[in-house]
């Protein structure tokens, strides 16, 4: 540096003045970048409901129905597999349904409004797989339970209300989406009971 | 008049000269071995990755309608368009083969130690920003593997408390894997990361270059000036940025030496790549697995998920912890340890050769439950490969404790003044 008379207080000022305006200019400029990656007006409208008649699943029959892009499962749970879904509280990490994975009216023994439909996303709370639904066979998983979901990424298992077992790496039940019957035989996902 | 013009352009801009300090008058060990070709390997596969990788962006459509169809494309009605995505593909898994070789050299042979920390550090940052290339390139073909494997790796980021489902929104811009994402993942994959990637390599050689080349003895080729009789210096001509400060010992220059040696690593390793991409471009689903021939379809999980073999070690630490927070931090905590190696190593001996035999032996089965892992990270989940997975988990970050644990008061053997060979 030269010898020149400096008067340092006024340089540290507007050093740091200059730097505090760079500064908000940056984090101003950083706003549209971080911003335009939000998803999009296009993809925010993409999420409207979705109606499907549950009259002609067969029991014990799963169908998958796609709302926002992801799968939802219904199942129509025969009086075998409902009662059954009692038997093995001790062996869930969430029996009660006490984590909000599912709506109020959805908060039951059963996971549903009616026993008899299961209506859940196919979206394992691990890392989204889509578990696959085992008929039948499911104790080659679970001991003595013989339906439930097993997802084929990372092993987490779930039983015919979508709760979650312990030990796997899922924390949470299945989601149950937000669901109405407006009639007896159709389902309407994404839309609230009472609010259609 | 061409050393005319040479003398005009070296006035203005000093070329000669750095090629000189960078080659033909870089003083680099005499005693490299095989494990030494790696670097310049990497080299040679990030060109092909970013030659073919522009050459396929001219016929591919980064879009959720297109993508698919355009890879198709590139594969049946471009001429040679196949080669060239062959090329791409085959070159993805060829790097981490050498990348991963390169990086167990520097564990052998101690090149992460002082004074070379910050040049370990942007090689672990060139995996990092690689593994996030390879991860992002994974999506483009827009298979159904594709579009699984990032379903898990971004919900991964939905495991951080508080903020991440919104983080895991915004990365994908959409409530699902969709065109939004693929669009953002090219863009990164084609321009942002190989940006990076090119700076990175610069920094690593250039980072090289400062504190010179590491050598299977682990000894010191540049002696303090004046230590070394006249007689016993290497007799070739090195740069004055080398021989200002220092005596060299037992050096030859990179070029041409090393640059012919590591030219028939070349036609060896392009030899294999070629079998390879020619005879087995789909790896045996390795490389390219069977659900991407398949387009992507997010009602239908493939029957079993299993990442690309390079990507394996991590992914059977992430799933053998069965908590969905622990196991990303396990996943990612096993990438950070390597990053903090040089400061998990307490000893002063680089070499393996010099070092107590707990280190070769902790070497030895750190590496092979580094291969256990990324074979069962290839294999369906059950209890079994569960259990061995956390066995092999247990031994790899086992590696890092023991290594601090016993490098503090290490029984080591005398380190030679001189390379041996």
């Amino acid at each position: 540096m030269s010898n020149a008379p400096v008067n340092n207080g006024r340089r540290r000022f507007l050093t740091a003045a200059t730097s505090v305006v760079g500064g908000v200019g940056v984090v101003g400029v950083a706003v549209p970048f971080i911003g335009s990656w939000n998803p999009s007006a296009r993809a925010k409208a993409a999420g409207a409901p979705v109606e499907v008649n549950v009259s002609k699943i067969e029991p014990g029959q799963l169908i998958r129905a796609e709302w926002r892009g992801k799968p939802v499962y219904v199942v129509r749970r025969t009086e075998e597999i409902i009662s059954a879904l009692s038997t093995h509280d001790d062996q869930l990490k969430d029996p009660q349904s006490e984590v909000p994975q599912q709506p109020v009216y959805a908060t039951n023994e059963y996971r549903s409004i009616k026993p008899e439909f299961l209506v859940a996303l196919g979206v394992c709370t691990h890392l989204g797989c889509a578990p696959t639904h085992h008929k039948g066979d499911f104790d080659q998983h679970v001991d003595g339970v013989k339906d439930g979901f097993f997802c084929p990424c990372h092993g987490s298992k779930f039983d015919m209300a979508g709760r979650v077992f312990q030990s796997v790496p899922a924390p949470t039940n299945l989601m149950v989406p937000d669901h109405s019957f407006p009639t007896e035989d159709t389902l309407l996902i994404g839309v609230s009971q009472g609010e259609a | 008049m061409f050393a005319n013009l040479m003398a005009w352009i070296e006035q203005r801009l000093p070329l000669m000269d750095a090629m000189n300090k960078h080659a033909a008058q870089y003083p680099a060990p005499k005693n490299f071995n095989f494990w030494y070709v790696f670097g310049i390997l990497a080299s040679v596969v990030l060109v092909n990755q970013l030659l073919t990788g522009v050459w396929l962006t001219m016929n591919y459509e980064p879009s959720g309608d297109g993508a698919f169809a355009s890879v198709e494309y590139i594969m049946r009605d471009v001429d040679y368009g196949w080669l060239l995505r062959y090329m791409h593909s085959t070159g993805a898994s060829a790097f981490f083969v050498v990348v991963y070789m390169h990086m167990f050299r520097g564990m052998m042979y101690g090149s992460y130690q002082k004074p070379r920390e910050l040049l370990w550090l942007f090689g672990m940052l060139i995996f990092l920003v690689l593994m996030a290339e390879a991860f992002m390139g994974y999506l483009l073909p827009w298979g159904n593997m594709s579009y699984w494997g990032a379903q898990v790796i971004i919900s991964i980021f939905g495991a951080i408390p508080v903020i991440g489902d919104d983080l895991t929104l915004w990365i994908r811009g959409d409530y699902v894997i969709s065109g939004a994402t693929l669009n953002r993942f090219f863009a990164l994959h084609v321009i942002a990361l190989p940006l990076v990637l090119v700076v990175l390599v610069f920094l690593h050689i250039l980072a090289l270059h400062e504190v010179g080349s590491n050598n299977p003895d682990g000894t010191n080729i540049k002696k303090p000036k004046g230590s070394v009789p006249p007689e016993e210096q290497s007799k070739f001509t090195f740069h004055e940025q080398y021989t200002k400060k220092y005596d060299i010992v037992d050096a030859i220059p990179f070029h041409p030496y090393y640059t012919v040696k590591d030219l028939v690593a070349v036609v060896i390793f392009l030899i294999v790549f070629c079998w390879v991409m020619f005879f087995a471009p789909e790896g045996g689903g390795y490389f390219i697995e069977a659900p991407n021939f398949e387009p992507a379809n997010g009602l239908k999980t493939p029957e079993h998920i299993a990442p690309v073999w390079y990507f394996g070690p991590f992914y059977t630490i992430l799933r053998v912890i069965p908590d969905k927070l622990l196991g990303a931090i396990g996943m990612f905590g096993a990438i950070i340890a390597l990053f903090m190696l040089p400061w998990f190593d307490r000893g002063t001996v680089k070499s393996l050769r010099y070092r107590c035999t707990a280190h070769t032996v902790n070497l030895v089965q750190f590496a092979i439950c580094f291969i256990i892992l990324g074979v069962l990270g290839t294999l369906p989940a059950n209890p079994l490969n569960n259990m061995i997975g956390a066995i092999a988990s247990f031994g790899y970050f086992g590696f890092f404790v023991a290594l601090w644990i016993y490098s503090k008061n290490e029984k080591t053997q005398p380190v030679p003044e001189r390379v041996t060979g």
